[in-house]
């Protein structure tokens, strides 16, 4: 048996000193019906070197692709500074910092992130994490509900499907209204007809938008502020706001959105990071931990964390949320990840995705069979195709070759785009691998 | 007993951004090798950032002394006790951080097609099987991401598995006082009422009370078993037989899983559902706060209702399954924590059969060995508790004036974590213990002489105790400051501090 730590004696000096015969004896307070008299069916012991084969065994038959797949996960390069200082027990083997005197390393890690959270979406104040992007915007609706008092909520042009699906479930149990308003021929949210009331607690723009296009913020704003409505965008790709313009300087209120492509792995979708940030004047009504800068009592600068009368450890039914456990360890990879690469690191990563993307678009709209699905809207990294071949064929015949050639649109019925495949660039892409999937697309 | 001051570089380490300096840069990136053009040719100039992020320009070797000098700061379980009661702090085994690093789960994208992401679901049906076995259900969701969210994940299941039987009325759910926060937390969340529910004087759930509780309003009651006093609800086949007999649901809070793996299952006490914290009692590492992993486990009557999609086998391989039109729908962006889920995979692959309940024995036998030590010094209000006790500090409080928080605080300064304090609320001056099985006798008698050195500093010079921490990277910090004067950014110079 692995990890435990009583020798037959320890076991019997101990049990000598509880004042029990045996084991059996601790676990009294146990219906003796309930207890088991045989085993479970469960498979026996494997050492470590046993565990190693099987669970290697597993990983080597998922097939390793070059990835030209996004939709809220990218495949970005992680600096191994990033991993190797993941891996001090320090961070990694510590909680939740409720005893701040022995938890700087932590809690100042999540102030450094807090801050370059607000530096990335424009917004005054941010939380130490939220579990992804799409649970981060399902809290943001929360909060924008709570805030306004009111009931509708609209989500407006392209938000990522699954962001959605998980909104409606966090919902259901509410007495919310969640109205879809579909994106114009461009494939972006014309503001003039958002459906916006005075019954509207807030608009929901992805942006860029899930088929990777830049939204035009300020006319949603300046609808929503009109009727007192709250403007969430939900980033799914963090990275672009190295280069476009960011949210908070649009005017919108609140930003939920996914950190994953700072210093996170694929990991299949999880562990990943949700970022939340807001106006300064929501802090209160912010779900989530928060760290603050305080001084101890010989006036030294520490952190603590903060606000907790919002959470659930003391407000209960109150709180704003129910959110305990949160992305720690993962809001630290992306804290790295940014420090490491730093401001012209972030904007070249920014730079070369954006650079293969549209080198990848102009070899695309070349070919029989492909076009673009909104040629005249602007994109960061990501950009959508539509296929006179069906795109199953295609990825088939591109796994064949080593390559993971976008998402399928037609797993997202919702959009209506079943001829459609979305692909995704990131810095570690090659020239010879773009011409490898445009290649591949073209049947060759 | 010695002091155990930290290492090296107490007091303030200026942040990340105050070692910047403009022109330096860190590690290097990737530049295009594709044919270019200038950016505004790509992406119209009204939409491009007028000034970058403010991230720091700082060099690779110098972040890495910075995060190095921080982590240093850190209390952690390599360190020594960590004995955060409902935390379930045990060792986080190294070959499990190796694993969840294999390129072939890291570097796997959530939107490969399933025929190239077998291994990935593999072990997810596996893991799925492995916990339904250990908690005696019928069907599993890895999907949500932490406890809380298994908790939301509950609940929603319980409205769901009403409504499908024409009882939406039932919207009241029963909650010991004893709970842990998350409980009344996400029964709100899930837009139905908390009904609290007073625990007897052995801190269990009161029967009685729980049958004046009991009508057709009720969805469903949330109990942990241990409960949070570390107790074991020894009613509680006669609590289910009561609860489902008035039309409602049981649903166990899995954090106090630990005292009862391989010895009892909540299936067999009358549970319909479950939900694990694989970063307690499977050992993925708390990581700071998160990430964790609340898969939920359920009887069969509520399968449909499940998550989507849930993972099936079919044939010879693994598919993911949307065609379940009673799900309460996605409550991850993807799968759920998939990376710890390769780590606890892991764990229970190397505990198997037996190993599963010895980790559980180990982990009682150690709470009850440390509350044998410490309860003469430090009154069980309710009792040795299985895997944890709550100790209370009246008694001392009355006597010397020195507080539960202050022992917390000198606790420090002996070099382990203080147990959890002030929780569960019916325990005054509460300090709620759980040592794991993962601790060895010495460690125990380390903190139980710890306790004791607290207690006689009390007696003789309780200001030593109500001054403590002494000799951690920070003194004690001034919380309140913290939330009156809110500082929760770094500012640059020259731009004006917020109101």
């Amino acid at each position: 048996m692995s990890f435990l730590t009583h020798s037959e004696a320890d076991r019997r000096q101990m049990l000598e000193a509880i004042g029990a015969s045996g084991i059996r004896d601790l676990y009294a307070d146990i219906p003796q019906s309930l207890i088991l008299e045989e085993p479970l069916s469960l498979p026996e012991a494997l050492s470590e070197w046993e565990a190693t084969r099987l669970v290697s065994e597993l990983a080597a038959r998922n097939r390793d692709l070059v990835c030209f797949a996004g939709a809220g996960i990218y495949d970005h390069h992680v600096p191994a500074a990033a991993d190797h200082i993941l891996r001090r027990s320090e961070f990694y083997t510590a909680y939740t910092p409720y005893q701040p005197e022995v938890s700087q390393g932590t809690l100042q890690s999540i102030y450094e992130f807090q801050t370059m959270v607000c530096e990335l979406t424009g917004l005054d104040v941010a939380n130490a994490s939220i579990y992804d992007g799409a649970t981060a915007t399902a809290e943001a609706v929360l909060m924008a509900l709570s805030v306004t008092r009111r009931q509708e909520v609209i989500l407006a042009g392209h938000l990522h499907p699954h962001y959605s699906q998980v909104l409606k479930t966090y919902t259901q149990g509410l007495s919310t209204s969640v109205r879809t308003l579909p994106p114009g021929a461009g494939g972006t949210v014309e503001a003039t007809d958002l459906p916006i009331t005075d019954a509207t607690a807030c608009v929901v723009v992805q942006n860029p938008n899930f088929l990777g296009l830049i939204e035009e913020l300020g006319p949603i704003v300046e609808r929503a502020h009109s009727e007192g409505a709250l403007v969430i965008c939900s980033v799914a790709d963090p990275v672009s706001l190295a280069l476009i313009r960011s949210p908070g300087d649009q005017g919108v209120d609140v930003v939920a959105g996914e950190g994953q492509p700072f210093g996170n792995t694929p990991n299949f979708g999880g562990p990943v990071v949700g970022l939340f940030a807001a106006r300064e004047k929501y802090i209160r009504k912010m779900p989530g931990r928060i760290v603050g800068a305080t001084e101890d009592a010989e006036g030294r600068r520490g952190y603590v964390l903060t606000l907790q009368t919002r959470e659930q450890q003391i407000r209960r039914e109150k709180a704003t949320s129910n959110i305990c456990t949160n992305q720690g360890l993962n809001a630290l990879a992306a804290t790295l990840h940014l420090a490491l690469i730093g401001r012209e690191g972030l904007r070249q990563v920014a730079e070369t995705s954006v650079q293969n993307a549209h080198y990848a678009a102009s070899r695309i709209r070349e070919l029989e069979g492909f076009e673009l699905l909104h040629p005249g809207t602007p994109f960061v990294r990501e950009f959508a195709v539509r296929t006179e071949e069906d795109p199953r064929s295609i990825l088939g015949r591109a796994i064949e070759r080593g390559v993971l050639a976008g998402v399928r649109l037609g797993r997202f019925p919702d959009l209506g785009t079943p001829d459609g495949l979305l692909l995704a660039f990131t810095e570690k892409r090659t020239r010879a691998e773009i011409d490898l999937l445009v290649d591949t697309l073209a049947g060759g | 007993m010695s002091l155990v001051p930290f290492p090296f570089k107490s007091g303030t380490t200026p942040t990340i951004f105050e070692r910047s300096q403009p022109g330096r840069t860190g590690t290097a990136m990737t530049r295009p090798d594709v044919p270019t053009r200038p950016l505004p040719e790509l992406i119209p100039q009204r939409h491009l950032r007028a000034s970058p992020p403010r991230l720091p320009e700082v060099p690779e070797h110098e972040v890495v002394r910075h995060y190095t000098e921080i982590s240093l700061k850190n209390h952690h379980v390599d360190r020594a006790l960590y004995p955060l009661g409902s935390c379930t702090m045990k060792h986080n085994p190294k070959v499990n951080e190796q694993l969840a690093r294999l390129s072939g789960f890291a570097g796997l994208h959530p939107f490969t097609p399933v025929g190239a992401v077998q291994g990935a679901l593999g072990l997810m049906y596996e893991l799925g099987q492995l916990l339904v076995e250990i908690a005696g259900m019928d069907a599993c969701s890895l999907q949500p991401a932490a406890g809380a969210q298994g908790e939301l994940t509950g609940v929603l299941l319980m409205r769901a598995y009403h409504q499908s039987r024409g009882e939406a009325g039932r919207r009241r759910v029963l909650i010991p006082d004893s709970a842990h926060g998350t409980n009344p937390a996400t029964v709100a969340l899930a837009g139905f009422e908390v009904v609290e529910l007073k625990s007897n004087e052995a801190g269990r759930l009161s029967v009685r009370a729980l049958r004046e509780a009991l009508d057709d309003r009720v969805a469903g009651l949330m109990l942990t078993n241990p409960n949070t006093l570390g107790v074991f609800e020894s009613a509680i086949l006669e609590i289910s037989e009561l609860v489902h007999q008035a039309g409602g649901l049981m649903y166990m809070d899995g954090a106090n899983l630990n005292a009862l793996t391989g010895v009892a299952r909540p299936g067999d006490m009358g549970y319909d559902i479950v939900h694990f914290n694989l970063h307690k009692t499977f050992s993925t590492p708390h990581g700071g706060g998160g990430p964790g992993a609340g898969p939920v486990a359920v009887r069969s009557h509520l399968e449909p209702f499940l998550p989507m999609p849930t993972v099936a086998a079919d044939g010879g391989g693994y598919v993911l399954d949307w065609d379940r039109p009673l799900s309460i729908g996605r409550v991850h962006g993807f799968y759920g924590n998939f990376g710890v889920l390769v780590r606890a995979y892991t764990f229970i692959r190397m505990l198997g059969r037996s190993g599963i309940r010895e980790m559980a024995e180990a982990a009682v036998l150690n709470n009850a060995y440390l509350s044998a030590r410490l309860e003469e010094r430090f009154p069980l209000p309710y009792g040795r508790g299985m895997h944890e006790s709550v100790f209370s500090g009246t008694e001392l409080k009355r006597r010397t004036g020195v507080k539960t928080l202050d022992v917390a605080k000198r606790l420090l300064d002996y070099g382990f974590h203080a147990p959890t304090v002030y929780f569960p609320l019916i325990v005054s001056e509460a300090l709620m213990t759980e040592p794991t099985e993962t601790e060895t006798k010495e460690e125990l008698d380390r903190y139980v002489e710890a306790l004791l050195s607290i207690a006689a500093e009390a007696e003789e010079d309780p200001e030593i105790v109500t001054a403590a921490p002494h000799v951690t990277p920070v003194r004690r910090l001034d919380e309140g400051r913290a939330g009156r004067e809110l500082d929760v950014r770094w500012h640059f110079p020259g731009e004006p501090r917020e109101g």
